[in-house]
């Protein structure tokens, strides 16, 4: 494919005089996982959140499958396609787990001003979100409300959203964080077979999970891309390993 | 899913509610003691002007503090047309006014929900106490425009003489125009309800909770709160107009933060966000204001007690104790 499914270029985001994202280039492609790794506070999210719509930015321009989105709000990029999960869960805490899905499936479908059918007999909204709930393995907590569900289940039902919106893109902020070892190893599976639908922006800090799935990894350190390469580049990149991965350079 | 849902505890206890209301009007009738019949009257317009905000505020979380306003359109526009039908005076653009109370109402719906969609554009960008504040800085220009109006009474009001009249109903009579009240509030409350559950519903509710979710979802959070301000206004301001008949007078009083506040009370005191929350709250005021009234001129002064406890100790007001938690599907 021609068009890479995100391209970012010159991207700049201050807060104040701190600078978070400072010239950012960074390119998806159609079937791959691109993984975002860097230090605490490097302007992971922040960008995250600039691609999704959430944030601003001051500068520099995000196209989506080459149409630039970069004067679109939030709802506007969900519905060309861009889902995202948020590093600290962002759910709707008083609807069970169905429902937040359904909702997921409504924003879909746009629509969103029908008054008069009950959602909970509304099968075009419930059959989907199942099938999401149980494709993350959480079919059994559906009526739980999101308050009540564990740090992990509230995890996976944000990956279940994500997967109801059918998106076109996926920015995965710190997926595995808090997952604990099996729960990061069923992701890692699941994220394996998951770039096939849609390509994915990774951010993660789990290494493990990163080098087992990765087609390429970026480097953010301080708001810029220090590195962009393979797993083996990056691995045996001195820079990297100096600035991110706190060793010393041979 | 599909499967016939239990009927909740909370439906129940609407159900007992609403029918408790039109056995009292019914039973005050029959022993004659019409007085209380004009007291139920009274209930069903404050619970439909509470539902009506109950939407936007329980639902939508949209703290209006400003829907004395569109209670005040409602009435002004029952008022105005009733007037001038009175006088045989036509209104601007020539307009004849009218007694016909579905055309009163169907010009209450309008007019206040113009006035909303105005209101409701400018004032929600903004959100929290700020919210708060444009709305009620809109209802009192609006009040003050109306004091400053000689035309219709200025600061001492209207009064209609005649109340206004339903095809084949005796509207003068106390039962039948609390049966048109009761009728009304029965389907303000149905569709209260049926929003609540609709998917216009969901996105509302979960606005409230997570704007930042539901933009990523793909829905604009602005757009959904302006949709359900405008309905908010309109069910309050076809409350108005009946007000208005049942007073057979209109004051700018009906468009005073006095006013919008009692109207969050109604809500809080009741449930804030239940189906029947707003008729609790409005039973117990009227109920209130009835006995205590009538022994001291503090009453108000115990509704305030009452409502603290509410907001200290049961968060779900009258409703909430009854009928525990609400449920989220
Ligand atoms: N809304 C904001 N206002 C001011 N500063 C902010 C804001 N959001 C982020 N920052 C700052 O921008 C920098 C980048 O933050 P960001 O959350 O993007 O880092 P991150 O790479 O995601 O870190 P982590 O790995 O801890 O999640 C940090 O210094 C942070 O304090
Ligand atoms: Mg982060």
């Amino acid at each position: 494919m021609a068009e890479p499914a995100l391209g970012v270029a010159g991207l700049v985001k201050s807060f104040g005089a701190l600078k978070a994202t400072d010239g950012v280039d960074l390119q998806l492609n159609a079937g791959e996982i691109h993984a975002l790794i860097g230090p605490n506070g490097a302007g992971k999210s922040t960008l995250i959140g600039q691609i999704a719509g959430t944030l601003r930015p001051d500068r520099g321009e995000i196209r989506l499958y080459g149409r630039d989105v970069t004067h679109l709000d939030a709802s506007g990029r969900s519905r060309l396609g861009v889902a995202r999960t948020f590093q600290v869960s962002s759910l709707v805490d008083e609807f069970s787990a169905l429902r937040n899905v359904m909702l997921a499936v409504q924003g879909r479908s746009r629509t969103s001003y029908r008054f008069i059918r009950n959602v909970m007999n509304d099968r075009t909204l419930v059959d989907p979100a199942r099938e999401a709930l149980d494709r993350v393995g959480l079919s059994k907590r559906a009526d739980v409300p999101a308050s009540e569900l564990s740090h992990g289940e509230r995890r996976q039902l944000e990956i279940a959203v994500a997967l109801a919106l059918g998106p076109k893109v996926f920015l995965l902020d710190e997926p595995m964080a808090g997952m604990g070892p099996d729960g990061s190893r069923a992701l890692t599976g699941f994220l394996h077979r998951l770039r096939e639908e849609a390509p994915i922006l990774l951010v993660e800090h789990d290494m493990d999970a990163v080098f087992a799935l990765a087609d390429r990894v970026s480097v953010l350190v301080y708001g810029r891309v220090v590195a962009s390469g393979t797993v083996d580049e990056i691995r045996n990149d001195p820079v990297v390993r100096e600035a991110y991965l706190g060793e010393p350079a041979a | 899913m599909g499967a016939s849902m239990p009927v909740s505890r909370e439906a129940v206890v609407s159900l007992t509610l609403i029918l408790a209301l039109l056995a009292g009007a019914l039973i005050a009738q029959a022993s004659g003691e019409t007085f209380y019949v004009t007291l139920a009257t009274r209930i069903a317009i404050l619970a439909l002007a509470a539902t009506g905000l109950n939407l936007a505020l329980g639902l939508g979380g949209l703290v209006s503090f400003g829907h004395a306003a569109f209670f005040g359109i409602g009435g002004y526009a029952c008022g105005i047309l009733a007037i001038h039908a009175y006088n045989g005076e036509p209104m601007i653009l020539g307009l004849p006014g009218t007694q016909t109370m579905p055309v009163i109402w169907l010009a209450a719906l309008v007019a206040s929900g113009l006035v909303a969609v105005a209101i409701g554009a400018l004032s929600l960008r903004t959100s929290g106490v700020y919210f708060i504040m444009i709305t009620l800085a809109f209802a009192q220009m609006i009040y003050y425009f109306a004091i400053s109006w000689p035309a219709y009474g200025g600061e001492d009001g209207l009064s209609i003489f005649v109340r206004d009249n339903f095809p084949g109903v005796n509207t003068l009579k106390p039962l039948p125009f609390f049966l048109i009240c009761f009728a009304l509030l029965a389907a303000g409350l149905f569709f209260f309800g049926l929003v609540r559950d609709s998917r216009f519903g969901a996105a509302l509710q979960a606005a409230r909770q997570n704007p930042v979710r539901v933009a990523a979802l793909g829905m604009a959070p602005f757009r959904i709160r302006l949709v359900a301000f405008v309905l908010s206004a309109m069910m309050t301001g076809v409350a108005g107009a009946l007000y208005v008949d049942l007073n057979r007078f209109v004051s700018p009083s009906m468009l005073s933060w006095q006013m919008s506040g009692e109207l969050i009370v109604l809500v809080v005191l009741g449930g804030t966000g239940r189906l029947a929350g707003p008729l609790a709250g409005a039973a117990l005021y009227v109920l209130f204001e009835f006995l205590l009234g009538g022994m001291t001129e503090r009453w108000q002064f115990f509704l305030g007690l009452i409502l603290l406890l509410v907001v200290l100790f049961a968060r779900g007001g009258v409703v909430g104790l009854l009928a525990g938690r609400a449920r989220h599907g």
